[in-house]
């Protein structure tokens, strides 16, 4: 695998969008699974197909627009589709899930009409949905590395208030944060990840590689900065061997991370039993 | 003469259907140690976020430190512990170092990581509440009555001039109240610091405050404990709309 990577260039461009996704995903995943977002993730992720099936309607329509990255367009339509969640969310106030289904089929309907529109399209759509090891150009590489560094940053410089407004939001308020303005600008900050990580993942799995490996690391996890290295190790692992086996399997990069991610979470638990059983038993030998 | 901390005057609040406060005039001053008092549906919490600027009176004024509210900046001179704690998700995985250091969040501001000397003060505010030991554990596996000295604690690492603590002693066990309430005193005598506790049950008042305001919509008494113990329980009984029995 590493001679072929530093052959080939599409493997290159692949494995280290796989690895700043790696990192990434599983870092915003640790603060949208602790404040329950997870199915967020979800809807923007179909709301980003929108946006890809309309860029590939457009190429394949106007010849002008032939070279039109997909990414941007995909971009597009999910932080557009997080600024409009967040706005329903605070029209419908006691009904805040609310907001999470009218996105979600909002993308698939709008996605479906462009679909139909292009009477299927010649590019593959699959690639798209469940990711591709070959798909990644050098261009999607620099978009992931330039959203990689929009996320550092913007963790770098909220992480102390992101953290209150996760764990109390209400002392969040009181203590006079712009509450508002962080989540708007985090929510953002998750449409662009989630748009990176499509080529990788694909947008039907892209959620999961945000919450899997956070599950796993919720298991083991004491506090919260430890909550956040063991989610992005664990999303590492699965990236890893997800892009691995996906080489030589001939399969699509999308289903063996997520399955890698899930077989993580399934050792963790497994262990975490275990230590807990030994554990127990060992005390009541002590009592004895 | 001793400086006001928080001064109303003549304040109104109005959800969409339901007169909440009407024409509340209340002055709380440093030093004092105020059991604000009503039952449920009172106004006490809509009161409460008023003076945290959570919601903007419908008429009146509020004035905090002497500033108009909506003009004042410094929050971190407010320690603030709310009644949803005792209903926070104790799935969070996060130690209890970590809730309180983030206390200092409004004292720190935007942009700015913690100070080095962050693990000092978050050792201080542990030690004032007795949880010192407990630095590295999660939060989570805590039991009410300590999570709520958390709590306290993640309140006081900013050094705040001022608390408030709505419904504290919700979850802890009834005999820990008193050493709870011994806590509060000795902050309040050793720390020079203003407290307004909420409470909708007058059982609860202990003889460590200072000052008591009955609250129903409008305030109907507000006074020194002393004086409030005089006072029969058939009178505040009528205040509150149910009977009370007062424990000296």
């Amino acid at each position: 695998m590493i001679e072929a990577i530093l052959n080939y260039e599409f493997l290159q461009n692949a494995f280290f969008s796989g690895l700043i996704i790696g990192v990434i995903a599983p870092l915003l995943g640790v603060f949208i699974v602790v404040r329950r977002l997870s199915l967020i993730a979800d809807a923007l992720s179909h709301v980003t197909l929108a946006g890809i099936a309309g860029s590939l309607y457009l190429s394949q329509s106007f010849a002008g627009l032939a070279l039109l990255n997909p990414i941007y367009l995909g971009i597009v339509a999910s932080v557009s589709g997080s600024i409009l969640i967040e706005r329903l969310r605070r029209l419908y106030k006691h009904y805040e899930e609310l907001a999470i289904p009218i996105i979600m089929s909002g993308g698939i309907g709008i996605s479906a009409i462009f679909i139909s529109l292009a009477s299927g399209f010649n590019t593959d759509l699959m690639s798209y949905l469940f990711g591709s090891v070959s798909a990644v150009s050098r261009q999607d590489l620099y978009v992931v590395m330039a959203i990689a560094v929009v996320v550092v940053l913007f963790l770098v410089l909220f992480f102390k208030e992101l953290f209150v407004l996760s764990f109390d939001e209400e002392y969040a308020k009181a203590s006079g944060l712009p509450a508002k303005w962080i989540h708007l600008l985090f929510m953002v900050v998750v449409a662009l990840v989630i748009a990176a990580s499509m080529r990788i993942v694909g947008i039907l799995l892209v959620s999961s590689l945000m919450t899997l490996p956070v599950a796993a690391a919720m298991r083991l996890a004491r506090g919260f900065k430890e909550a956040i290295i063991l989610a992005i190790v664990f999303g590492e692992l699965a990236v890893i061997i997800g892009l691995i086996s996906a080489f030589y399997l001939n399969l699509a990069p999308g289903g063996t991370i997520v399955v890698t991610s899930i077989i993580i979470l399934l050792l963790v638990i497994f262990i975490k039993k275990i230590v807990l059983k030994v554990s127990i038993k060992s005390k009541g030998e002590e009592v004895l | 003469m001793k400086k006001i901390l928080i001064e109303l005057k003549d304040v109104s609040f109005q959800y969409e259907y339901t007169q909440a406060l009407k024409n509340i005039s209340l002055r709380v001053h440093e030093g004092d140690f105020l059991a604000l008092m009503g039952q449920n549906g009172s106004g006490k919490s809509t009161l409460l976020k008023l003076i945290l600027g959570l919601l903007k009176p419908m008429s009146g004024e509020i004035k905090l430190f002497g500033e108009q509210a909506n003009h004042f900046k410094h929050r971190e001179w407010i320690g603030y512990v709310s009644q949803k704690s005792n209903a926070f998700n104790s799935g969070f995985p996060a130690t209890v170092e970590e809730v309180v250091k983030s206390g200092l969040v409004q004292k720190v501001g935007l942009f700015k990581r913690y100070p080095k000397d962050a693990d000092i003060l978050v050792k201080g505010a542990l030690k004032d509440v007795g949880m010192e030991k407990y630095l590295k554990r999660n939060i989570g596996q805590l039991s009410g009555g300590q999570q709520q000295r958390v709590f306290i604690a993640r309140a006081l690492v900013s050094d705040p001039k001022l608390l408030i603590l709505d419904e504290p002693t919700v979850g802890i066990d009834r005999e820990n109240v008193q050493a709870f309430y011994d806590m509060l005193a000795h902050l309040n005598k050793h720390h020079n610091m203003t407290m307004i506790l909420v409470t909708h049950d007058v059982d609860t008042v202990s003889d460590r405050v200072s000052h008591v305001a009955c609250l129903n919509q409008s305030i109907h008494f507000h006074g020194y404990k002393n004086d409030f113990d005089t006072i029969s329980e058939e009178q505040i009984a009528s205040w509150n709309g149910h009977s009370v029995r007062k424990i000296h």
